[in-house]
């Protein structure tokens, strides 16, 4: 990311394509299309889980049997036949023992590709990384210098069978089984996802990155992240999403929850460019996610996310603040152009006396798409002092996109504080004019606009990956003016 | 440098500009007076390439180089500044920040390396020392918030930093107080070289008083319609412009 340079930029704003929509022709195993009991059993089998794991599943695939998929969010699109999409897909040659040189050197290439070399990774940057494709986790990075610590990162099968008693204590206790509809859906399929624990006050030295890709046509990705920090420990999380080209739509159902024990601090930073759509608003990926964090006493969670990609995103990182004291924060910034929709925000429940919560978010929209705000923030009775910042800004650009803001308020406490405020700009041509004549061209005019309306929440973001995001905002947004 | 022959602009089918013929060398300062729509800013957005505005008729050459059909950001390349009547706010951008891109996009044009950092700071320090800026100033959000007086001596900042060939300055007393319009009037006679030329643009005389014109023009109903010395200023200021209202 050091070497990026604005010639790079122009290279890659000349080029109008979706950047990451290569196909890569590794070998994979996919299961036939369609949804019933013996695909998940099929699934745990092929994960050679135990039982109880296979019980859970079963359970929560009798569960979503009964659900109906939600129609509340301001949405449109045709819904996902759910028995025609293959719910398993793995690149062939995954060795459960495999190191890094193990690794399949197509997946590697497409690594390279995606601008992440792995070996790179390791060498420059801080970063500790699971690498998600399909549904399958097939390279975890500097797995020993973090068990020094005591640190557990592994892909989520592994974590199922080397720390069971782990993950039977917390997996589904933020996001229960029957919590929504996806949620339910993921809790019977989701095939891996990366496990995370860290021990009581140990301080994660490393970003821990997990890197998704959906490759193989006609499947869906559930992964399933499970982060525990356990009293008094720090980590930073950060997530990448890319997806290749393809005409029908891919479902993407994932589900992550967060632990935060007494006075832990967990920070989870999300790049979602899963492939958005072409500019007819034919294919992209459905994006329908549940991301959830839970915080006892004087813990802390931040979730910062950069959405630019998906044709439809359904997604609301929340807190549930159940410890006094206990703080959440929430710091978004969604980009949508073309046909692309977001309904996106944050729940923030304070059930802890002097919980605070704060909530950024950037709602940039362009081309004919529609970008909405949903948030809510309840305070129970129990919640004495609690304290809400909300500022939701929308930037418009051109006169056929949209910018709604739903914000729900539910306080049950006298003593709480709660703030909104709310604003719409459009990018004047007032403003593409003054920078013009400053020498600044159009399309790097709207980029260093949009910079400057989204810095507040870029500024949250680890360094590596801000530039990587600024970089994604001008890339989604290209040929949205003029 | 500047060569304006029989310039006819309007803006959504008014014809504001009609028929206008000026011609500035380097070394120079020409002030163009006159009051209000008469066609001053106007003359100022066509000349930096403003698309609102559609010129109609007429030719726009720099240093013998037909411009009108360049972007604004190519003009800009070449040396064209407007210094804006009503600078316009870029929240969370800083004057820092902004300053760097502009720059930047400039050499890129011109084929060279960006600008080293420390050169750049350098730069910066002296031309905000040039206008008694605040250095703090520089990293708030360009022009948010800003006093008028602060967004005029930004824009000279601007000039400063970027060092045009041809610098025009629509209105930019107004809004000043008297210290403030003596430290800009002061940058601007300090940019003031052999090599570049000044266009002021004005509705008072108050201004030259400070940045002396070497030739003034009065602007009304879309055309010029007296040219002389500084001292046509100072008629002006003593007749109105009801002067040449019952003139034309």
């Amino acid at each position: 990311m050091s070497k990026y340079t604005e010639d790079d930029l122009k290279v890659e704003l000349e080029n109008k394509e979706y950047e990451y929509g290569f196909y890569t022709n590794i070998e994979s195993e996919t299961f036939p299309v369609g949804l019933n009991e013996d695909i998940v059993r099929a699934i745990s089998q092929k994960k050679e889980e135990p039982q109880w794991m296979t019980d859970w599943r079963i359970e929560a695939f009798r569960a979503w049997k009964e659900m109906i998929e939600p129609e509340w969010a301001n949405v449109h699109y045709d819904k996902p036949d759910f028995q025609a999409i293959s719910y398993y897909s793995a690149p062939k040659k995954v060795d459960p023992n495999k190191t890094l040189d193990d690794v399949d050197p197509e997946l590697l290439a497409m690594y390279a590709k995606l601008g992440i070399s792995v070996d790179e990774q390791k060498m420059m940057n801080n970063v500790a990384m699971d690498i998600v494709v399909d549904s399958v986790s097939v390279a975890t990075t500097f797995k020993k210098t973090l068990s020094e610590k005591g640190i557990i990162f592994c892909p989520i099968s592994e974590a199922i069978k080397e720390h069971p008693e782990l993950v039977k204590k917390y997996l589904g206790t933020v996001v229960p089984q029957k919590d929504n509809f996806y949620a339910a859906l993921n809790s019977a399929v989701f095939s891996d996802g990366s496990f995370c624990y860290i021990p009581k006050g140990v301080r994660c030295p490393m970003e821990l990155s997990t890197y998704f890709r959906i490759n193989q046509a006609g499947t869906g990705q559930f992964e399933r992240t499970l982060v525990i920090a356990d009293e008094g420990s720090y980590v930073s999380y950060l997530e990448g999403c890319t997806a290749p080209s393809r005409d029908e739509n891919q479902l993407h159902a994932a589900v992550v929850e967060l632990i935060a024990m007494d006075d832990a601090e967990i920070k989870y930073s999300t790049v979602q460019n899963w492939y958005p759509g072409n500019k007819e608003g034919k294919g992209g990926v459905f994006n329908f996610v549940t991301k959830r964090g839970l915080c006892e006493k004087n813990a802390k969670i931040s979730w910062t996310q950069v959405e630019t990609g998906s044709a439809v995103t359904w997604k609301y990182p929340s807190c549930v603040l159940k410890g006094d004291n206990s703080v959440g924060e929430f710091y978004s910034i969604a980009v949508t152009n073309n046909f692309q929709q977001a309904d996106t925000g944050t729940k923030m429940i304070h059930l802890g006396k002097n919980t605070k919560s704060t909530i950024i978010s950037k709602g940039i929209s362009a081309g004919k798409s529609n970008n909405s705000y949903r948030g809510l923030v309840q305070i129970s009775a129990r919640a004495d002092n609690a304290r809400n910042f909300s500022q939701c800004d929308s930037l418009l650009m051109g006169n056929n996109c949209g910018a709604h803001t739903f914000p729900y308020i539910e306080s049950k406490n006298p003593s709480a504080k709660i703030e909104h405020e709310a604003t719409t700009s459009k990018i004047g041509e007032d403003q593409v004019f003054y920078c013009n004549q400053r020498g600044i061209p159009t399309e790097k005019a709207i980029a260093l606009i949009v910079n400057g309306f989204s810095k507040d929440v870029l500024n949250k973001l680890p360094m590596e990956f801000a530039v990587e995001a600024q970089k994604l905002l001008e890339i989604s947004l290209e040929g949205s003016v003029g | 440098m500047l060569e304006i022959k029989n310039l006819h602009a309007r803006v959504e089918d008014k014809d504001i500009l009609k028929g206008i013929n000026l011609s500035v060398k380097a070394g120079e300062v020409h002030a163009i007076m006159g009051p209000n729509g008469s066609g001053k800013s106007t003359l100022s957005a066509v000349i930096a390439g403003n698309e609102h505005y559609e010129m109609t008729e007429g030719e726009i050459e720099l240093d013998g180089e037909d411009i009108t059909e360049l972007a604004p950001e190519e003009r800009a390349h070449k040396g064209v500044f407007l210094s804006f009547q009503y600078p316009v706010e870029i929240p969370g951008v800083s004057v820092t920040n902004f300053m760097k891109t502009a720059i930047n996009e400039s050499r890129k044009a011109q084929g060279l390396e960006e600008m080293p950092a420390n050169e750049m700071l350098k730069s910066i320090r002296e031309k905000s020392e040039l206008l008694e800026i605040d250095r703090k100033f520089l990293s708030r959000s360009l022009n948010e918030g800003f006093s008028g007086g602060e967004k005029k001596r930004n824009e000279i900042f601007q000039m400063a930093m970027l060092e045009p060939k041809l610098a025009i300055l629509d209105e930019t007393d107004s809004g000043l107080d008297i210290d403030a319009l003596r430290i800009v009037a002061n940058g601007v006679n300090k940019l003031k070289s052999e090599n570049n030329a000044i266009i002021v643009i004005t509705h008072y005389q108050r201004l030259l008083d400070y940045i002396v014109p070497d030739f003034v023009h009065v602007l009304y109903k879309g055309k010029i319609v007296k040219s002389g010395g500084k001292e046509l200023a100072y008629e002006l200021e003593e007749k109105g412009y009801d002067w040449i209202k019952n003139e034309n």
